[in-house]
């Protein structure tokens, strides 16, 4: 910390010509005021987004309370200003500030950022940029702070690599203790040394420790220039997820945000293999908190915020161990009960991301038993064959059970989210999700007038570290042609509404998701021509990206509609999320063949990686597979896309 | 049981909204694991009763809330305490009654606010304020244009203005206290910034009393005296009203 004033009085004096000043004044309970020394190694935390998304985000919450808990550490908060403050900050000479004690960002050693979407990377400039910072790593003095990001976009670090100076590869718990120590260790050495220690912590990417060859579009090599700097940085894993109750003392905003309510991660990884889905492949493996803590950190935290919900986040929250139990007992613990009058005052359980089976529409029920107003279910794809392809291995039996089973018990609104532009999708997969629409429709009307159905469609974005990091991605036009081929076809659907995602902003994700070092250039000038918040419609335009790439000579085709050959060296091949790549170009070989893997949690193991080149394994309290088995797990998956017609006929009179 | 909560919004809170506050009196209620009364329905909601909304950006000394607990007793002290631990630093509980049955409501019963307006950032001249207070009181009327729902409309502010005087806060600060009837129609201080010529980032805004006036006499809903519950969680630099509050109730 170099200086010591804060900025308050220089920021008040802005508030009154900003939309939501709350944004920028901190104040949350649960909020730490660190203190400093001469030997503090203080930590910036910034969010690339509005507080209203950012403040949420737990990752961020996590770090926040570790740091801030070890000996000489300080961390504190920042979130991307909205336009009306960037223009008042810009306007007065004020830079990026930190919330909990309105100090300059260029006072702190590191300026740390949460990547949780691609689309935020122009906003990342912006604020290093409002800090005062060189955007440009190989611009900054020695004695200017560190850049560096952590989270899921980071498994591809490179599209960010000209500006960042350091990356954290998976989670953070550990690692972030380990990089403060190598910082204090070398402070007063000269930048490229303090670069070079960085380098050496595991887990830690330093981009200007490589150099990369081009040969044309492709990639012709990556390379540690250094000896002692490893040729692929494999991510940190913590092994026991209940070693970390964190955070303890969630942040309990002033003003509204995004996920109001108290989040309690159950667990961590994902097995379901989804083929689509970084965050399933990358957060391997499943590691479960003890039910015991989960209740502790539930009943403890409800009582500290007044917070009436409380969500079990993870990836697929119903297949934790035990589902069942431990939300009947956070709705009966009277300690949850915010109301000492009794009754009033109910304490609401959200699960995130439902499997699609009558076992969890069950558990639904359970934990909402007033306001069952809409329910959100997640098919991915229209026909059995295409959720083959996807490995979301949901048969339609379960599926229309599922939605049976909601709209008779009370629910008269079912979200479906499904993707297009899915390999080997055809206009017959793109209308089967009209047709799954449809159907369900006519489920819900056979309980209730009131019955609509919303499938939400958004285009796809293949991933880095997937087995589908291989396939040129479907072009904007293309998408927009599916979309329009839905939207009339559900004209004729009564009961049934499309929403849909600009085709346009797909691309954009696409060009920063799967882009190479030179994607940088692009990504600044972008930004230089005023494009921030791009995953903000009112704020996106895809003209400034295609323009950037025409301008560095860079071309979609080749970045993203393109399909990757096996022997190419990928952009992020030096970045190890624990995968093989045997495993993951199998495992897209089997996707061509539509041939479904069911969840190795429950299976004999695939060799995928994650476990045994770690030597860790899934951390799970129950072996047994979920209740009533769904998504591949102990089912007949050659009768996946058969109709259960005695429901449709039963239920729907006619299926139209 | 009805409550009556008097409770004041200092420092950086004051950025936060009517209906922030709102929010968080609601977790408070159930930090404090209060047992108010809640709302009947598909969604049910603590019957909790604001008043007149105070300008996102102003701080104040005189706010109110009613509580209605229902069927129970409680001890209003206690209910004070427990809702000043819940709510964020800078907004504290000052004073709790209960509230006599048939007593106006809130949002209805006010005449008349008066407020205390600062100027942030550089010093305005020593004569500034007073002759400001002397400018706006002479005037005939203070016609202001402004934007209302999309429509530009323009308001004489001065039959609003029922006292106005350059007074200074026990720390010094100079402010002019003024103070605006709600009838007939509420304006709002920021409003005044106009007639000041002063841009609405440079006014330092606090409410320091809500009149009501229930038989002719004026009072104020929830007054800082021996009935009310003194709060012990304030900060040192806020434990003691200002002196005119005193002279105000005396009155």
């Amino acid at each position: 910390m170099k200086h010591e004033a804060t900025l308050w009085s220089r920021v008040e004096a802005l508030l009154a010509n900003v939309q939501k000043p709350a944004r920028y004044i901190g104040c949350e309970d649960g909020a730490l005021t660190p203190t400093y020394g001469p030997e503090t190694v203080s930590w910036l935390l910034v969010y690339p987004d509005t507080y209203e998304v950012g403040l949420p985000n737990q990752g961020l919450q996590i770090l926040y309370e570790l740091l801030n808990e070890a000996a000489d550490t300080a961390a504190e908060r920042s979130y991307a200003p909205w336009t009306d403050m960037e223009e008042q900050m810009r306007a007065h000479g004020v830079p990026l500030f930190s919330l909990e004690t309105h100090r300059a960002a260029a006072d702190f050693d590191v300026l740390a950022f949460n990547l949780s979407a691609e689309l935020v990377y122009t906003n990342v400039l912006n604020c290093i940029d409002l800090a005062g910072v060189a955007v440009r790593a190989a611009d900054r003095a020695d004695d200017d702070l560190f850049v560096c990001a952590g989270g899921h976009c980071t498994f591809n670090p490179e599209p960010l690599a000209d500006f960042v100076d350091f990356f954290v590869i998976g989670d953070g718990e550990e690692v972030v203790a380990e990089i403060t120590e190598s910082l204090r260790a070398s402070r007063g050495e000269a930048r490229a040394e303090r670069l070079r220690a960085l380098g050496r912590v595991p887990g830690v990417y330093v981009p200007s420790l490589y150099d990369v060859v081009y040969d044309g579009s492709r990639i012709a090599s990556v390379a540690p220039r250094f000896a002692d700097v490893p040729a692929r940085v494999d991510k940190r894993t913590i092994a026991d997820l209940g070693a970390w109750p964190y955070p303890k003392q969630q942040l309990v905003p002033l003003t509204e945000v995004v996920h109001d309510r108290l989040n309690v991660e159950v667990f961590r990884g994902c097995t379901r293999g989804c083929r689509f889905c970084q965050a399933g492949m990358i957060t391997r493996p499943v590691r479960e908190r003890p039910a015991a803590q989960v209740r502790t950190m539930v009943s403890e935290g409800l009582k500290r915020t007044g917070y009436d919900e409380v969500s079990l986040t993870s990836l697929s929250s119903a297949d934790y161990s035990g589902i069942k139990e431990v939300v009947g007992e956070i709705i009966d613990d009277p300690e949850c009960s915010g109301s000492a009058g009794g009754g009033a005052g109910q304490i609401s359980v959200s699960l995130p991301s439902l499997r699609v089976d009558a076992f969890t529409v069950g558990i639904a029920g359970e934990i909402q038993k007033a306001r069952r107003t809409g329910l959100t279910f997640a098919p991915e794809a229209g026909t059995w064959r295409m959720r083959q392809v996807i490995n979301k291995l949901i048969t339609e039996e379960d599926l229309y059970a599922s939605v049976d089973a909601a709209f008779s018990q009370g629910w008269r609104r079912v979200k479906l989210y499904f993707l297009i532009g899915l390999p080997t999708e055809t206009d017959e997969d793109v209308l089967g999700i009209a047709e799954l629409a449809r159907r369900c429709a006519a489920i819900g009307r056979g309980h209730t007038k009131a019955a609509t159905v919303v499938a939400s469609v958004g285009g796809f974005v293949p991933k880095p570290q997937t087995p589908f990091q291989w396939f040129g991605q479907v072009r904007s036009e293309e998408l927009q042609r599916r979309i329009w081929l839905l939207k009339d076809e559900f004209k004729k659907i009564k009961g049934a509404q499309l929403k849909w995602h600009d085709p346009k902003a797909t691309l954009a994700e696409g060009l920063a998701s799967r882009g190479d070092r030179r994607m940088g250039a692009v990504i600044e000038e972008v930004w230089r021509q005023g494009g921030v918040f791009q995953e903000w419609s009112e704020c996106f335009s895809l003209d400034r990206w295609l323009t950037a790439m025409e301008n560095h000579g860079l071309s979609p085709d080749d970045h993203v509609f393109r399909h990757r050959q096996r022997e190419e060296i990928l952009p992020w091949s030096h970045i190890g999320a624990g995968l093989h790549e045997d495993f993951l170009w199998d495992d897209w070989q089997d996707a061509l063949a539509e041939y479904g893997l069911p969840d190795c949690r429950w299976t004999p193991c695939y060799d995928c990686g994650a476990c045994t080149e770690f030597g860790i394994e899934h951390v799970v309290a129950s072996n047994v597979p979920p209740a009533g088995g769904s998504q591949g797990t102990g089912q007949d998956l050659s009768r996946g896309g058969d109709v259960p017609v005695t429901l449709l006929a039963t239920r729907a009179g006619v299926s139209q | 049981m009805k409550l009556r909560v008097r409770f004041q919004k200092l420092g950086k809170v004051r950025w936060i909204s009517h209906r922030d506050i709102a929010r968080c009196v609601e977790r408070a209620v159930r930090r404090g694991k209060l047992p108010v009364a809640y709302s009947e329905g598909f969604s049910p909601r603590p019957r909790i009763a604001f008043g007149l909304a105070l300008p996102t950006g102003a701080e104040s000394l005189a706010e109110y809330l009613d509580v209605d607990f229902g069927v129970n007793e409680v001890d209003a002290a206690a209910v004070g305490s427990a809702l000043s631990a819940g709510l964020p630093v800078g907004i504290d509980v000052t004073a709790t009654a209960p509230v006599p049955t048939g007593a106006v409501s809130l949002q209805e019963g006010v005449v008349a606010c008066r407020w205390e307006l600062g100027v942030f950032g550089e010093p305005m001249p020593d004569d500034w304020f007073a002759q400001s207070a002397a400018r706006l009181l002479a005037a005939d009327e203070l016609v202001v244009t402004r934007e209302r729902k999309g429509q530009m409309v323009s308001d004489d502010l001065r039959p609003n203005i029922t006292a106005l005087s350059a007074e200074a806060r026990p720390d010094g600060t100079p402010i002019l206290a003024v103070e605006l009837s709600t009838y007939p129609r509420g304006i709002r201080p920021a409003d005044l910034g106009h007639a000041l010529e002063l841009p609405v980032t440079r006014l330092d805004v606090r409410r320091t009393h809500q009149w009501i006036a229930p038989d002719g006499a004026r009072t104020e809903p929830l007054m800082l005296d021996e009935t009310s519950y003194p709060c012990p969680n304030l900060p040192p630099n806020t434990h003691q009203p200002p002196g005119d509050a005193v002279v105000a109730r005396t009155a």
